[in-house]
């Protein structure tokens, strides 16, 4: 089918074909045909951010929240520029986005024109890939790839720029067909390392599980073979940060998440086991602690999609190339062929050992009956809300932290957070992404004062729109992280941690037309987070928390697994002046 | 192994550094990379080894398939063998990458560059530099009453040497193609 259009209608167009219902972004004078093109259809909902970044954002809480690839739209130039952080953020997380921008006429590029930038060049480094369209005759063609791009294989944010020209020519649209390039990254894994895994598996006396959002981007059949596979072997698993409800957190087999404020079960656990199977993760720095320690005993086994994330940090023993459930299916068929062995003695042992370890509690906090404990704040939530169809975005630091330890996670899907690049300023726009995709759900975006201050303009997007998502800002008018790493290595001396002059939240929710709750009282707690969860709107709920709380448990930079602080101790000159170049 | 109570000043090496289970000897690898011939793309490998921080030794480009719109980059990059492990793996994830070849492993391979040489001069040094030329089966491209370009090709090795020989016999400028390079055999 082809059918004769201006290049605007064609992205339109496009984007309809593509299953696309809602776009965030944001216009400007580079994109103005195609939001003329958006303004004449209904198919298409679009959403008017208050920043660029935050309809990146939104586009990636949008894509993690429901496994499709997330769309912002926006300007040339600083419209672009704005995407960055979002791209950035998306890349490190391996977010399926496209992100399309307006680009100055193709005769005007490189005249240092209004609004001018060179898009491509910029991104080039901060998408998976992307693309300058000189003509329209490609356009319908390219917004096709990009979509195949995004979404297969490991995922990522893909960039189309678009000059205005060629939002204005006219040519055939092609309707999208299945890829004909070269890029059809291999799904399966090679039978031949499966069935070394499985016999690995067979014999295993401490085996842990280490999975990560891979499994969560390979869709909710790899978390349905995962429960299976690690239900049917009794063997313990942990997660990383991004691959939170993957398994779910009332699961048995749950160790809780692993990493630098990971559970000391799930660190030691890592630390001692004799068989490592990483599913979809990447042995990224705040996992591994330090490498020369790093799960020292352990035959390991590393199943992903991207061939360049094997061998990068740590050497595997069992290198399995593929995408999550392709491989899970085939590892759990050749298991069940083979007899569905393990040796139930030797791991009924292990469990007990980490029993042993569970038993220290460390997640175990003092609490207040003067001031809210971040902890306790958190516990409530949970509590309150575990029950409801519910979606948690955060921001970064150590609220972040704290929600990962404290709240429990049944699926996969319902947690959105910043993990390898650390935005602050995420968790507010992707709950706004998340609303759109989710609009009955109860959509918590749990921050600190200072992450959430990035991105507070999208209070005008979550008003207009009256999207219900509630803003759980754990206050405790500190950079809270930047606060506790001062403390541990910078000798307490507290450089520009805090604010002086943070707003009044309740009033702020009710300049932008909505609510604002205060509590400080652990007593009113509850009521409090009841009042947030019934109002029928976005709410900011300004929880003033105990303000020099430290997030724990703790392996501090340039430490193995096996050395985590557990608690306030004794942590002062832990982390020596080479760990401390670390971050 | 109580987490409570950890030596102070443990850790004696940064844990970005430590890689004990890979070697450090430096390799010199020569790779090819069969490309779609895009706007872009050579930027994209490019950017990545400098994003990355490995190193470039030489770098050839070209179309090589007008038809297929494909050019060839020939890279000779050194590393550790981990490194040049991930320098393959980070040039296979380019999504117009189409090939990554380590000629250097799946060899043996001939390496070819060309170079073009200015020797400015006169008297025996002219004469030899003449000689040396013809030893080295290097042509003149140009002449002047006191000046040769010279124009070689050879692996690099035969190259560098022979640079080494003009410079005392006035070697004033050198231009060099960088390397290409071919398995051998089919």
């Amino acid at each position: 089918m082809t059918r004769e259009m201006t290049g605007a209608k064609m992205v339109v167009q496009a984007l309809k074909d593509q299953g696309v219902d809602t776009v965030f972004g944001y216009p400007g004078g580079a994109v103005l045909p195609i939001y003329d093109e958006i303004f004449l259809q209904n198919d298409i909902r679009h959403i008017l951010v208050r920043h660029e970044q935050g309809a990146v954002h939104a586009a990636e809480g949008y894509a993690r929240s429901t496994g499709k690839p997330g769309v912002a739209l926006v300007t040339s130039g600083p419209g672009a520029t704005n995407a960055v952080t979002g791209l950035t953020d998306a890349l490190l997380d391996s977010i399926p986005i496209v992100v399309l921008t307006g680009q100055v006429p193709t005769f005007m590029i490189g005249s240092d024109a209004f609004q001018e930038a060179d898009t491509v060049g910029i991104t080039r480094p901060c998408t998976k890939h992307n693309w300058l369209v000189k003509d329209t005759d490609s356009l319908s063609d390219t917004m096709h790839e990009a979509f195949h791009v995004a979404t297969s294989g490991r995922p990522g944010p893909v960039l189309v720029d678009i000059p205005k020209d060629v939002q204005f020519a006219t040519s055939d649209y092609s309707a999208p067909k299945p890829s004909t390039s070269h890029y059809q990254p291999i799904v399966k894994g090679d039978l031949e390392e499966i069935t070394e895994l499985v016999a690995a598996i067979e014999t295993a006396k401490k085996p842990v599980f280490y999975t990560g959002g891979g499994v969560i981007n390979s869709g909710t059949a790899a978390s349905q073979l995962l429960r299976e596979l690690v239900d049917a072997t009794g063997f313990p698993i942990t997660s990383t940060l991004m691959g939170l409800g993957a398994y779910p957190a009332s699961g048995k087999n749950w160790l809780g998440m692993l990493g630098m404020h990971g559970l000391y079960e799930a660190n030691l656990a890592m630390h001692d086991c004799d068989l490592m199977i990483n599913i979809g993760a990447r042995f990224d720095d705040r996992i591994t602690g330090r490498i020369d320690a790093f799960s020292p005993n352990s035959k390991k086994a590393h199943i992903d999609i991207d061939p360049s994330s094997i061998n990068k940090v740590i050497r595997v023993d069992i290198p399995i190339v593929g995408d999550v459930a392709h491989v899970l299916e085939d590892i759990l068929k050749v298991w069940k062929a083979r007899g569905r062995k393990t040796d139930e003695a030797s791991v009924a042992k292990w469990q007990d050992q980490i029993t042993e370890w569970r038993k220290v509690n460390c997640l175990a906090y003092t609490n207040s009956e003067k001031t809210i404990k971040p902890q306790y704040a958190l516990e409530r939530l949970e509590e309150l809300t575990k029950k409801h169809d519910r979606y948690i975005t955060t921001e970064v630091g150590q609220h972040q932290m704290w929600a990962a330890q404290y709240l429990g996670f049944e699926d996969p899907n319902r947690w959105m957070t910043s993990g390898g690049l650390g935005t602050m300023g995420y968790g507010f726009p992707a709950s706004i992404g998340v609303q759109m995709a989710h609009p009955d759900a109860l959509v918590i975006n749990v921050a600190g004062e200072a992450s959430w201050l990035m991105n507070m303009q999208e209070m005008g997007t979550a008003a207009q729109y009256r999207l219900p998502v509630k803003q759980f800002i754990l206050n405790n008018e500190r950079l809270g992280m930047v606060r506790q790493w001062q403390e541990l290595l910078h000798g307490e001396r507290y450089s520009h941690s805090w604010s002086e002059a943070l707003p009044d939240f309740v009033k702020l929710a009710e300049a932008f037309g909505t609510k604002g709750i205060l509590c400080s009282d652990p007593a009113d707690l509850d009521d409090a987070i009841m009042e947030m969860i019934n109002y029928d709107g976005p709410v900011i709920f300004d929880c003033l928390v105990e303000k020099h709380e430290n997030c724990f448990p703790m392996i501090p930079s340039g430490k193995a697994h096996n050395e985590m602080l557990l608690g306030e101790a004794e942590t002062q000159g832990v982390i020596d002046s080479k760990g401390s170049v670390l971050v | 192994m109580s987490a409570l109570h950890i030596k102070k000043g443990a850790t004696r090496h940064s844990a970005y550094n430590l890689r004990p289970t890979f070697s450090d000897v430096q390799e010199r690898h020569t790779i090819a990379v069969l490309v779609e011939n895009e706007p872009g793309v050579l930027a994209r490998v490019i950017g990545l080894f400098s994003g990355r921080g490995y190193n470039i030794e030489s770098l050839t480009v070209a179309e090589v398939d007008h038809t297929g719109h494909l050019s060839r980059i020939t890279i000779v990059t050194t590393g550790t063998p981990q490194v040049i492990e991930q320098i393959k793996a980070q040039l296979g994830r380019i999504v117009p990458v189409h090939e990554v070849h380590d000629l250097t492993v799946e060899g043996p391979s001939v390496e070819r560059e060309l170079a073009i040489i200015k020797v400015v001069g006169a008297g025996d040094k002219r004469v030899e530099a003449l000689r040396l030329a013809d030893i080295f089966r290097a042509s003149v491209v140009d002449s002047t009453l006191n000046s040769f370009i010279f124009e070689l090709t050879g692996a690099p090795d035969k190259i560098d040497a022979f640079a080494d020989l003009m410079r005392p016999l006035g070697l004033v400028e050198i231009a060099r193609t960088g390397v290409a390079a071919l398995l051998r055999g089919d």
